[in-house]
């Protein structure tokens, strides 16, 4: 950025190298810088709010179990019993968004889930062990996901290839979904900041006339608040969703 | 676990990115996976390029991702969510075990209530009972002594009474005889003369109208 007066909505998504290991794909960037600190401040959280494991819990062990019993029952509701073996990865997944979204509130942190890079690889992830373990677990049985039972069979040359293009394309709505919301926020965000900022530099009237934009960036901000903690929601509950269909596969 | 995670990120991720991007790779189909990411970032390299979109960042995003993502998982399967876990089904134990510890006291507490109850009524009974025997055996004693006393007094009176009796008797049979003897002077005084055996019949006449 050279001119530090211009608005770019843009320039908060940009990486830049923090500590670079030479050629090669490994360049510690200001994005891998967040996803150390998410994963630090997830794990020493928890790790030190229940250092203690006190009977009577703290306000701080608190939250650490209910985080633990609501991904629990979220599991638990969408998979059953024998969804609890991916308690732990879907738990991951959803403290791993939870928190990279909130880090993306702070002013000037870099949002590590505004790439649809990392979306998809997490949402690629999610794909590879509904995939693996549902074979592993059904065999070729697996395949009757994409044959609903009860339906006619004249239909099926039909409903078929629906189902398999509604799997095949569930990694990049995953995906998609979670990217698309923080991106167009935190640009929505910004756009809206910089306008308080244009039209402050216009005079009285221009400071005026910023109130509006103001408010909006505040109301914006709340919205996103929102937007982050429920996108991590929903992250985690179709995760839980499709693990259903690798366990049990017959509709 | 961790070794091989990262691998199948990459491999996939690349080969979803061909897939989305299927146009633009398409005469590159065979080596899609390499292909996309050289093309973009010769191409683009220089030009204004949307970050989010930038090949050229993707390679060391997903690698850190990898890193990151498999230390969170291991870190939590391992550590902290079995620590979690265990603290709550302590709690749940505990609360549990209390409730029963509990319900257990409160059934000896019914149990010992119920065992005074039945010491007190059977307390109860024997007090009954023994008063019951008591008066009973003061009532035969008295009864008794009293049927000795009766039978004394009686066997007393009728002796008594026989007594009187054959004095009675005893005393009316001079009788006849002073009143015949009497009877018989009266009659020789006034100058008659009684026959004895005339008198006494008198006598016996006299005391029968009498």
């Amino acid at each position: 950025m050279a001119d530090p007066n211009k608005v770019d909505p843009i320039h908060q998504f940009l990486i830049t190298p923090v500590v670079s290991f030479g050629e090669g794909g490994f360049a510690f960037t200001n994005s891998a810088l967040f996803m150390v600190l998410t994963v630090g401040l997830i794990l020493a959280y928890l790790l030190l709010s229940t250092g203690r494991r006190a009977i009577i819990p703290g306000r701080a062990q608190l939250v650490s179990e209910m985080l633990y019993e609501f991904v629990a029952n979220m599991v638990r509701s969408s998979a059953g019993t024998a969804g609890m073996k991916f308690f732990p990865f879907v738990f991951s997944l959803f403290m791993f968004v939870l928190v990279a979204n909130m880090f993306g509130m702070i002013p000037f942190f870099f949002t590590v889930t505004s790439h649809i890079i990392i979306t998809f690889a997490l949402a690629l992830l999610v794909f590879a062990v509904v995939i693996v373990y549902g074979f592993w677990k059904n065999g070729f049985k697996f395949l009757k996901l994409f044959v609903p039972s009860g339906v006619p069979g004249y239909v099926l040359p039909i409903v078929v290839p629906i189902e398999i293009v509604s799997f095949l394309s569930r990694p990049i709505s995953l995906s998609v979904r979670l990217f698309a919301n923080i991106l167009a926020g935190h640009i929505t965000l910004k756009v809206f900041a910089g306008f308080i900022v244009t039209l402050g530099a216009l005079g009285w009237l221009g400071w005026l006339g910023a109130i509006l934009p103001l408010v909006m960036t505040v109301a914006i901000t709340a919205l996103e608040f929102l937007v982050a903690a429920l996108q991590a929601y929903v992250f985690a509950v179709l995760t839980s969703m499709y693990i259903n269909d690798a366990i049990h596969p017959s509709h | 676990m961790a070794g091989q995670t990262p691998i199948i990120i990459v491999a996939q991720a690349e080969g979803g990115d061909a897939l989305q991007q299927g146009v633009v790779v398409d005469e590159h189909a065979t080596d899609a996976a390499h292909a996309t990411g050289e093309v973009h970032a010769t191409e683009e390299a220089h030009a204004e390029v949307f970050p989010p979109f930038d090949p050229s960042t993707f390679s060391s995003q997903l690698v850190w991702l990898a890193i990151t993502f498999a230390v969170l998982y291991i870190a939590l399967s391992r550590v902290a969510l079995p620590r979690i876990g265990g603290i709550i089904d302590a709690r749940k134990a505990r609360i549990e075990g209390d409730l029963k510890e509990a319900e257990r006291l409160r059934a000896q507490t019914d149990k010992a209530v119920a065992a005074y109850e039945a010491a007190l009524a059977q307390a109860r009974q024997d007090a009954g009972k023994i008063a019951e025997d008591t008066r009973q055996s003061i009532r035969a004693d008295i009864e008794g002594k009293r049927a000795v006393v009766e039978k004394d007094l009686g066997t007393r009176m009728s002796e008594a009474d026989a007594r009187i009796q054959a004095s009675k008797s005893a005393a009316l049979g001079s009788v006849d005889a002073i009143a015949t003897e009497t009877a018989q002077a009266l009659v020789a005084q006034l100058g008659g003369d009684a026959n004895e055996a005339d008198v006494r019949a008198a006598v016996a006449e006299a005391k029968g109208a009498v």
